[in-house]
């Protein structure tokens, strides 16, 4: 940190004192469970008090979303203050303090696109936890195909009448209010056609329910819109603009899902270490497992490194286009090229799915969720199409 | 440091891109080798080089070298790899340059090291005996002799042996064949008596030769380094190596890519573009996120060699394993959409296809640089 300003070293000792003061010391255990992070919203019920604590102090700040400006109940910090601010956070191992899709992907969008009543009445919330927003995107006859969707919101004097499905909807029995992709124009041609539009859960018309999947999870719904009516003032940017929206979400959410494929690398090491044993030479005993791991080694390395050269290029002004495609293609298959791996590595011990310990199943769950890394957020094919698309300027069929 | 090219770094690939583009293009190759040319390369081109400050790009200031470092090196190698030129880099300003820089006196690195930068000779190093890299496998032996070593054995792999001035011949002192202790390394001259060198015809139309040594005379002021330590040196020059070879392949990757993506926009079959097909669109766009992948790991590895991380031998075995993998993907790829076209010989993309065979196994092949990962990280 040599080459730091007097002014971000300032920033950085006042941090690391602020967060050693005011972090809760179970706020700075490893995440074991789901419920160790707070996803916040009206039907959140706080682990513990220390979760609650270090919600509010640091909302208070404006530090769940560091970057956003302050009158949106952000921290107004710079790039380079988030950075530090996330750096001294990783060294005091504290967990995050809110994590939430309207952090990820509606706040980013409203910033860009909302109007100011829009900003104000939504982001704040976002930032406190008191709201937990899901995405409506996909349909059951709209999954790749996303523009040809079906759900429809049509005006009705000052209210649009929304009637449809959405399905996959992540967490929509948790979540408090729903941005959702809907067609105000149904005879525009099928980009042209649709908005973007935010409405409560509970308004009447509203219903969901969970969807079982083959890890056991249910983390996705499908839900039904039975002539909702919303206010118009609720439609985000123009009416028939909405795609424009939905493609730069993707984006966030690919980068999103792509990251993953960096992450754990220890656990692989510690797994295979125990499992498989090592011969006299310290090498894994099983040769072609060894070298199945190693080259996934080698790959899971070479992408952590395209992360980081994707974030110093981007700082520097420079980079690829259709990057976030790259990273979701890559990292996705990557993933699942890992979670297969760790199966193998762990033999029977994989095949657990339930038992005493807190962690008895995680393998084989994980490995079953990991499957859909490369069909949510647009399926791999998808990232092909765009990558020969717009990278490789390939014609069309 | 982080993984973004600097100004300087960003004007030497700008330079080196232009450069061999123009004096040394594919085309070059194929002269050379249909004329069967003795050299197997253009003195003249090497001459410019050293006029560009490409030779001595990373060997330091005070010896007459651009002291820019490997990154440097790494991004001329790259366009070398674009157009396929042929010179003696990799041999002298990349390998032996490291050698002597690292293990050299104050009087070998002043007598070596400025006309290897200035192109004046060309230094190559002879340390390979197995088919199958294996660089601690060395069985030349040299022993105690007069006021120096009489060296006896067979280099049967030698990169532009047979246009060296100079060699670095690694023999053994001491110590059984395969350990890495007792390996000393020796400056000799070619032309000494004892030393036989034959050209060897490669499959990418590069310079290598077969070098014997029997009973050959040096002089004790001859050795480079320590005796009995030239293990260390050999494996600095070799990753150095290693590393700029992974760069040559994203270069090779590159050219042959572009040159697909090209062809995929113009052929037509079915009355339609054959880039249309979305089974060859989806190969093209995995190539191309493989090869970014790629770019980052020879990227790393350069700077870490330049950084002297600790972890450069990690990364630049990360990088010669990655970048090796993709660039036999790419030309494979590549002679596979061109098709009956890419068959010929009279069709440039063959070319791409040999060199990134030859490169791929020169100093360690995807399975050895994979394995050097494995045991770096402990498994």
């Amino acid at each position: 940190m040599m080459d730091e300003t007097p002014e971000l070293q300032a920033f950085r000792a006042e941090t690391r004192a602020w967060l050693e003061a005011n972090c809760p010391e179970e706020m700075r255990q490893p995440v074991q469970g789901d419920g160790d992070i707070c996803w916040g919203g009206r039907k959140w019920r706080f682990q513990s008090e220390a979760q609650r604590l270090w919600l509010e102090r640091m909302a208070a700040r404006g530090w769940t979303v560091p970057q956003w400006p302050r009158a949106y109940g952000g921290g107004g910090l710079s790039k380079d203050e988030a950075r530090i601010l996330a750096q001294e956070m990783r060294r005091l191992k504290a967990r995050p303090p809110l994590s939430s899709f309207g952090i990820w992907m509606l706040g980013p969008a409203l910033l860009k696109y909302g109007n100011e009543a829009q900003k104000q009445a939504h982001l704040p919330k976002i930032a406190r936890g008191e709201i937990r927003w899901c995405q409506g995107y996909s349909e059951p006859g709209a999954g790749s195909d996303l523009a040809s969707l079906r759900t429809s919101a049509l005006p009705d004097g000052d209210e649009y009448v929304v009637n449809g499905s959405k399905i996959w909807t992540s967490y929509a029995d948790q979540a408090d209010w729903i941005f959702c992709l809907v067609r105000t124009d149904p005879v525009a041609p099928k980009h042209l056609g649709i908005s973007f539009l935010l409405f409560d859960m509970e308004s009447p018309g509203v219903s969901t329910s969970p969807i079982k999947l083959i890890s056991g999870y249910s983390p996705f719904c499908q839900t039904f819109f039975d002539d909702v009516r919303v206010p118009q003032e609720n439609l985000v940017g123009t009416a028939g603009k909405g795609w424009d929206i939905a493609k730069y979400l993707l984006t966030h959410e690919r980068e999103m899902i792509g990251d993953m494929g960096s992450l754990g690398r220890e656990s692989m090491h510690q797994i295979a270490k125990r499992s498989i044993g090592t011969g006299r030479d310290g090498r894994l005993k099983d040769g072609v497992l060894r070298a199945d791991i190693v080259r996934h080694e080698i790959d899971s390395y070479a992408f952590a490194l395209t992360m980081e050269r994707v974030k110093d290029e981007a700082k520097a002004g420079q980079g690829v286009g259709a990057l976030s495609s790259m990273l979701k293609y890559a990292g996705t298959e990557l993933n699942k090229q890992r979670r297969e791996l760790l199966m193998s590595i762990s033999g029977s011990d994989g095949l657990s799915w339930e038992g005493e310990g807190p962690e008895e199943g995680d393998l084989a769950r994980e490995w079953l969720r990991s499957r859909a890394n490369s069909i949510e957020g647009g399926t791999s094919e998808v990232q092909l199409n765009i990558i020969a698309k717009r990278v490789l300027g390939l014609p069309g069929a | 440091m982080v993984l973004v090219l600097n100004e300087e770094q960003r004007m030497v690939k700008e330079t080196a891109e232009g450069f061999f583009a123009e004096h040394a293009p594919v085309g070059q190759l194929r002269k050379l080798r249909d004329s069967h040319d003795p050299d197997g390369f253009d003195r003249g081109l090497w001459a410019k080089m050293a006029e560009m400050g490409f030779a001595g790009v990373a060997i330091p200031e005070q010896y007459g070298g651009a002291g820019l470092g490997m990154v440097a090196a790494g991004l001329i190698q790259e366009a070398i790899g674009r157009n396929l030129s042929l010179s003696p880099f990799l041999s002298a300003s990349v390998l032996a340059a490291t050698a002597i820089a690292k293990a050299g006196s104050d009087e070998q690195k002043a007598a070596l090291l400025p006309k290897i930068a200035s192109a004046e000779l060309i230094v190559a190093l002879a340390a390979d005996e197995k088919p199958r890299h294996q660089p601690h496998f060395v069985a030349a032996r040299a022993e105690s002799s007069g006021n120096g070593f009489r060296l006896t054995g067979a280099k049967p792999f030698v990169l532009d042996g047979h246009v060296a001035d100079r060699l670095i011949v690694a023999a053994r002192t001491s110590g059984e064949e395969g350990a890495p202790a007792g390996i000393t390394l020796f400056l000799v001259d070619p032309k000494a008596a004892g030393v036989s060198v034959k050209r060897r015809a490669m499959v990418d139309s590069r310079n290598a030769a077969e070098i014997a040594l029997e009973g050959v005379q040096v002089d004790g002021a001859d050795v480079l380094g320590g005796i009995g330590e030239g293990f260390a040196t050999l494996e600095a020059a070799l990753d150095v190596g290693r590393a700029c070879l992974a760069a040559e392949m994203l270069g090779v990757s590159g050219q042959s890519f572009d040159a697909t993506v090209d062809y995929l926009k113009n052929r037509e079959q079915f009355g339609v573009k054959i880039g249309s097909f979305q089974a060859l669109q989806h190969r093209a766009a995995h190539l191309f996120c493989e090869m970014e992948l790629a770019r980052s790991a020879t990227l790393k590895a350069l700077t870490a060699l330049d950084e002297g991380d600790a972890r450069a031998p990690f990364f630049v075995a990360l990088a010669k394993a990655k970048a090796g993998d993709v660039c036999r993907l790419a030309t494979n790829e590549a002679v596979q959409m061109h098709g009956g076209i890419g068959m010929t010989d009279e069709f440039d993309i063959g070319f791409y296809m040999k060199r990134a065979r030859a490169a791929q196994e020169t100093f360690g092949d995807t399975a050895f640089q994979a394995d050097r990962v494995a045991r770096l990280l402990n498994y």
